[in-house]
């Protein structure tokens, strides 16, 4: 059966996904560091429990350690990352340059985004790139992989063999818009998707039919982002200020009847019951867990959802050598 | 003020959009990029476009496919639909007091039966070295359809789901 299946790259992601395996990707959250133990630290107790570790560009407009960079990391170590790439940052020529760069490293997966605003960052004043929006940054990738040549036509001697993915956000308005946005996101070449945070389980069960009902499920692989909220005062906190970031006021009160101390292993605890609701929906191909500085956390709600061994990972577990202190240690 | 009067009737632009098409390919024959005729022209579409639109004059304009509402007032300059950071109101995550630019364009789109569908098609990478020049002129000289070369149009999905667009329209009405 298996030799049937039709890979467009050399990612596991891609492998997992088409088996029809239900899939676990996971967010690392970038280092204020140049040390590549804190990338390391990281990425080892996420890369046991998923089958691809996203290195975010620049979340939420702050600096970090840039994602190009971490993925190099990821790599040399024998991890599978997702490259993500906002359109906020930087513009054709630069990301054009990076695709080949990342995919020359061995990176096999790239989600592109928009990208929080710069003045939700640390940096407000700094200069908004946006020069191709993330529908056109998909088609240019895809251009790049399957027709062999840059936006300008120029070919590329080896081209970037990825696996093309992009967000969705279904929590937003204009609500009825969101499953023909996504129907567009397929159109320019994606492959997969992570969604924002899922607290609102109705809303995306209604989002879910209306995709059913396009057909798009058959299209591309949809993973669901879910995370767990540390306590009531963080769930207030995401749903004021982080933009595109819906909680119901349901889940909101039962933080707040929890008392203080058991807030985080309730948050975790509806994080496992929203894991469990989304994977029965039709046309769920896995989910995306985040959590903000909790690698451990993330671990254990993979874990406690029983979606655990992930498959396909004879030969590929990383040695997880941060080479970086032996060559300290030499010189 | 104009603005906010236009965008109420989204079908109305439609058809000025049809006859400004139609009246501009009348002078095609004198129209030149450069010169005193372009000056005149983005001075003309200045006042008339920048309090109907609030026209950040790109040069290439997208207007009838996206409800009307111009996406070059989307801080994120975004031309193929929202960000995911609209809020619940449905106004902008970067000015929360202006209303989303892609809620306005979803809602005119709605309302304009010739090119409201239109919305569902890619579009290209913006062309920004023809930031301040006329989109009238660009249009009939052909400039505004030069994309990059390697950029590959193809509007077959757009179009597969127009009859799903036109009918959730009749869905939201009854």
């Amino acid at each position: 059966m298996s030799s049937q299946i039709k890979y467009r790259t050399e990612s596991r992601l891609e492998r997992v996904l088409r088996n029809g395996r239900f899939a676990v990707t996971a967010e690392l959250n970038p280092p204020d560091s140049a040390n590549p133990d804190d990338v390391y630290r990281a990425a080892i107790v996420l890369s046991q429990v998923c089958d691809g570790i996203n290195a975010v560009d620049a979340s939420g407009a702050n600096v970090h350690m840039s994602s190009v960079a971490i993925c190099a990391l990821l790599t040399r170590a024998g991890y599978e990352p997702v490259y993500q790439v906002a359109a906020r940052d930087r513009n054709r020529i630069a990301i054009q340059g990076d695709l080949l760069g990342a995919a020359a490293m061995g990176v096999r997966n790239v989600l592109f985004i928009t990208g929080d605003d710069v003045a939700n960052g640390d940096q407000p004043q700094a200069k908004r790139v946006f020069d191709m929006d993330s529908i056109q940054l998909l088609r240019m990738a895809r251009i790049m992989r399957d027709e062999g040549v840059f936006l300008s036509g120029r070919k590329i001697t080896t081209p970037p063999r990825l696996f093309l993915g992009a967000a969705a956000n279904p929590f937003a308005p204009p609500y009825e818009w969101r499953p023909l946005r996504l129907a567009k996101k397929i159109a320019a070449g994606a492959e997969f998707i992570q969604t924002q945070y899922c607290f609102d389980t109705p809303r995306f069960s209604a989002y879910m039919q209306r995709v059913r009902d396009l057909g798009l499920h058959e299209k591309v692989f949809i993973l669901v982002g879910v995370g767990p909220l540390r306590s009531a005062r963080t769930a207030e906190f995401m749903r004021n200020k982080v933009p595109g970031v819906v909680i119901p006021d349901a889940i909101v009160d039962r933080l707040k009847k929890t008392p203080k101390k058991r807030q985080k292993a309730e948050g975790k605890k509806i994080a496992i019951e929203i894991i469990q609701q989304v994977k029965e929906i039709e046309g769920v191909a896995g989910v995306h867990v985040m959590a903000y500085r909790q690698e451990e956390l993330v671990a254990e709600i993979i874990e406690e959802a029983g979606l655990l061994p992930r498959p396909y990972r004879k030969g590929v577990i990383p040695a997880a050598i941060p080479t970086h202190s032996r060559q300290e240690r030499i010189v | 003020m104009i603005h906010d009067i236009v965008h109420r009737y989204p079908h109305f632009l439609e058809v000025v959009y049809d006859f400004t098409v139609w009246f501009v390919s009348l002078f095609r024959r004198w129209l030149k990029p450069g010169g005193v005729t372009e000056r005149f022209f983005v001075w003309f579409e200045r006042i008339t476009k920048g309090p109907m639109f609030h026209c950040q004059m790109c040069g290439q304009c997208v207007l009838h496919s996206t409800g009307m509402a111009c996406p070059m007032t989307c801080p994120k300059n975004l031309r193929n639909g929202p960000c995911g950071g609209v809020r619940s109101n449905g106004h902008c995550e970067v000015l929360p007091e202006m209303k989303c630019v892609w809620v306005q364009a979803w809602e005119g789109a709605r309302r304009m039966p010739t090119y409201g569908y239109e919305l569902l098609m890619i579009t290209p990478p913006h062309n920004w070295r023809l930031a301040n020049s006329s989109s009238w002129l660009n249009m009939m000289t052909g400039r505004d359809q030069e994309h990059p070369r390697g950029w590959v149009t193809n509007h077959d999905d757009a179009l597969a789901l127009k009859p799903y667009f036109y009918a959730t329209v009749e869905e939201g009405k009854s």
